[in-house]
């Protein structure tokens, strides 16, 4: 959308229109709206950029109710209200007025509202009142919001860490309850690791909850990295007992269960390290309801991933790095047979760091919380 | 894929007038509003700091939040620096700091739409933000973009990860925007997808939309002008340049030779120094491609984008060696070992070259000597990636922890 500069002006006079109400009091619910309607490519920004000056005018005692028009917006919409709470806020300070605290913690107690609008909300409160928020931190061990938890999970492992010496049991079952309570990737991993310097074992595939039974096919040709767009026959369809022409003779389903730790699925063990291929992998994955959910994907090769034949997302990138929960993929499970096929590619690089053709993925709520396949 | 249809050029063409007009731009000579500075080169004209630097030289050190390896940019008495945190440096941070005493003025933090995953040594907040004198345009890894004015006031905000969510590369982007009259390009190029854009600097919405080589780039598109003045930005990569019309992204000229994707193309006196095959020289031709002048493998830039000098080019490799050499022919003239490694690019200020590693080792070479020669070193102690800013005869430098200003006008 291309505004010529004359409409933008003008949309300045529009906008004072919209936000004044008949009683002559300026009310942020225009502008506000305003704000929720940015959208991809910049649309709605010319608006946005007209009617943020009036939310980021608002006194403190506004601050719950710009926070409070988090719910529901959109990522693009989320950053236009940061950025006026942190203008409030400002200006706020610097005028030597009190933040309204206690409204700000109720805003935060409220588990409805958007996880980011709670972070901000307790972001405030330890900016005005810091005792006050770190009393708060316990509370959050089981919190719906990981921008909040993970502040108590760090709690938990603080005070394990200084347990270690003194009562090296009270340490171990400190930990245990902080791996319980972890749902993000770097705290699990700093758990188990000090787990096992303290001697004990941590089953990290069952923690993280990686899909560890696939069926494998391959390998299929890839040769210029052509075989990343080209549909191969399990695209279409996924038959067990069926055969193929693959890129160096008949292909046909096989058996392949990872023990690794972390969940990767290694093309390379059944078909020997290869270049510029494509294989694919299919698991069952049983849920007992319909319900929302993530695939989370660590692959460092050229990959795609379909559930129950609907493509989710596939990039050709490789070898540049992995890490866990690399891509997140939101997906609608269905109850229960769901079946989640995963193509992975290979180039043409011979570097020793280029070896690698493999992937790991699990199923997850939105918050990190593995779903078991429940059969 | 050009977005921007031919049929509208002329309206365009306008609509950017008027918003350069609108913009009304304000920066002044001694600023240092991008990468690499006002031209792009590393080199602030007419500025003057000292030769010896000790612990004396520094004039304030403030402390930063999170991590970053962006530049600082000045505009008048404001210093920016962008910075990432979070477990997933996912909080971006744009912090504005008093030029004069380092007290932070302001600071916004924004969440990433894109993807943040980076190589460990860099971060989110690795690109180096750029103003046009009335705004700020903060490009981060994850390909977030912020405009806000020199008050912190956010004019408008793009989540170009999001919109374009495979464009984005597992070790991290690093590409800095240059903003021009009515344009702010960003080259987001990766090998799952690979655009520059031309935003309106007034609302963020894309002027045009070019699709670009499918390869990982950290390059940056750097600002120059063809023969006939008309301006060009010069978009590089893996598979070669393209000089494009900053106004519309036609593209206006090729050169195909593989250029690196890491360092970037300095521009001087109407010439174009390219890392590639180590360095090869380029002189615009109005209405077709470039003429190669000469090109020399014993200069070879390795991180630090080369650097020019009255008639010596300089290029500084990852482990330190400082090579000089003609600018006439490509002849190497000498070369300096310093104390490595490097990533950050050298700024020069009356006649030195300001290097500095990535342990923070501060080092000054007097280039006019007959092979070069250190003349000081300061010793920061933190981690320095990014490279040095100039201006009000300072330099500025951004650490691992602290934004430093350093050279107290008494000092001078």
């Amino acid at each position: 959308m291309r505004i010529p500069i004359p409409s933008f002006l003008c949309l300045a006079a529009v906008f004072a229109v919209l936000v004044t109400p008949a009683n002559g009091e300026a009310s942020l619910d225009g502008p506000l709206k305003v704000l929720k309607s940015v959208g991809s490519e910049g649309q709605g920004n010319a608006a946005a950029s007209q009617a943020w000056p009036a939310v980021a005018a608002a006194g403190g005692s506004e601050l719950t109710t710009i926070l409070g028009a988090m719910d529901g917006a959109n990522d693009y919409a989320l950053n236009w209200l940061q950025a006026a709470v942190e203008t409030v806020v400002q200006r706020e300070t610097a005028a030597g007025r009190k933040l309204p605290v206690s409204e700000l913690e109720g805003f935060l107690h409220d588990t409805g509202h958007h996880p980011r609008a709670r972070r901000a909300a307790y972001d405030l409160i330890l900016q005005a009142e810091p005792e006050r928020a770190r009393k708060l931190v316990p509370g959050f061990v089981n919190d719906p919001a990981n921008e909040l938890r993970r502040d108590a999970v760090q709690l938990l492992m603080d005070a394990a860490a200084n347990q270690v010496a003194s009562d090296k049991p009270a340490a171990v079952a400190g930990y245990r309850q902080a791996l319980l309570d972890a749902r993000e990737a770097d705290q699990i991993e700093a758990i188990a690791k000090t787990l096992g310097e303290l001697g004990e074992k941590v089953d990290l595939a069952q923690t993280f909850g990686w899909l560890t039974k696939w069926k494998l096919i391959g390998p299929f040709d890839n040769t210029g990295n052509a075989g990343f767009a080209r549909a191969f026959p399990p695209e279409a369809q996924i038959d067990p007992a069926a055969e193929y022409d693959g890129k160096n003779g008949r292909v046909k389903w096989i058996g392949f269960e990872s023990k690794d730790d972390y969940g990767i699925v290694d093309f390379n063990k059944p078909f020997e390290p290869l270049k510029e291929v494509a294989g694919y992998a299919m698991a069952e994955f049983w849920s007992a309801t319909v319900r929302p959910a993530e695939v989370r994907l660590v692959c460092g090769n050229g990959w795609k991933v379909w559930v129950n034949g609907e493509y989710l997302f596939g990039r050709d990138e490789y070898h540049t790095g992995t890490e866990i929960d690399q891509f997140r993929l939101p997906v609608e499970l269905q109850a229960g047979r769901n079946v989640i096929l995963v193509k992975c590619t290979q180039n043409e690089q011979k570097e020793d760091w280029t070896k690698e053709w493999e992937f790991a993925l699990r199923v997850t709520d939105l918050q990190g919380t593995p779903i078991r396949s429940a059969q | 894929m050009n977005l921007f249809k031919p049929t509208a050029s002329a309206a365009m063409k306008s609509l950017l007038l008027a918003s350069a007009l609108f913009a009304a731009v304000s920066l002044h000579a001694e600023d240092w509003p991008q990468f690499r500075g006002p031209h792009g080169d590393g080199i602030a004209s007419g500025a003057k700091l000292p030769a010896k630097l000790d612990a004396q030289s520094v004039a304030w050190a403030a402390d930063l939040p999170g991590r970053g390896v962006s530049s600082p940019i000045v505009v008048g008495d404001r210093v920016f620096v962008t910075s990432a945190s979070g477990p997933k440096n996912e909080r971006l941070r744009v912090l504005c700091f008093r030029l004069s005493d380092g007290m932070l003025r302001w600071e916004r933090r924004f969440w990433a739409t894109g993807r943040t995953m980076t190589h460990p040594k860099i971060s989110t907040a690795t690109p180096t933000p750029a103003s046009d004198g009335r705004n700020v345009y903060a490009l981060f890894s994850s390909n977030d973009c912020v405009a806000l004015d020199l008050d912190g006031n956010l004019v408008w905000y793009r989540g170009l990860g999001r919109d374009y969510p495979n464009a984005n590369n597992s070790l991290g982007m690093s590409s800095s925007p240059v903003v021009t009259a009515g344009v702010l390009i960003a080259q987001v190029e990766s090998e799952s997808e690979s655009f520059t854009v031309g935003l309106d600097p007034a609302t963020g919405v894309n002027h045009w939309k070019i699709e670009r080589p499918k390869r990982s780039n950290w390059s940056s598109p750097v600002l120059t002008h063809g023969p006939d003045g008309t301006p060009v930005v010069l978009l590089q990569s893996s598979k070669g340049m393209v000089g494009v019309e900053p106004a519309t992204g036609k593209i206006l000229w090729k050169y195909d030779e593989r250029s690196s994707e890491v360092p970037s193309t300095t521009p001087s006196h109407g010439r174009l120094y390219v890392p590639s095959q180590g360095l090869t020289v380029l002189e615009p031709v109005t209405g077709g491609p470039p003429k190669q002048v000469w090109h020399s493998a014993q200069l070879r830039p390795g991180t630090a984008s080369p650097l020019v000098l009255g008639e010596r080019v300089y290029a500084l490799n990852d482990s330190g060696i400082l090579s000089c050499g003609d600018i006439a022919d490509g002849k190497r003239l000498w070369q300096l070992r310093l104390k490595g490694p490097f990533s950050a690019t050298p700024v020069v200020a009356d006649g030195l070259l300001y290097c500095v590693n990535e342990k923070g080792l501060v080092q000054v070479v007097d280039p006019a000597k007959p092979e070069g020669e250190v003349v000081s070193e300061l010793d920061l102690g933190q981690t320095v990636i990014g490279s040095p800013a100039i201006a009000a005869n300072s330099l500025f430098i951004r650490s691992d922890g602290k934004l430093w200003r350093i050279g107290r006008p008494s000092a001078l």
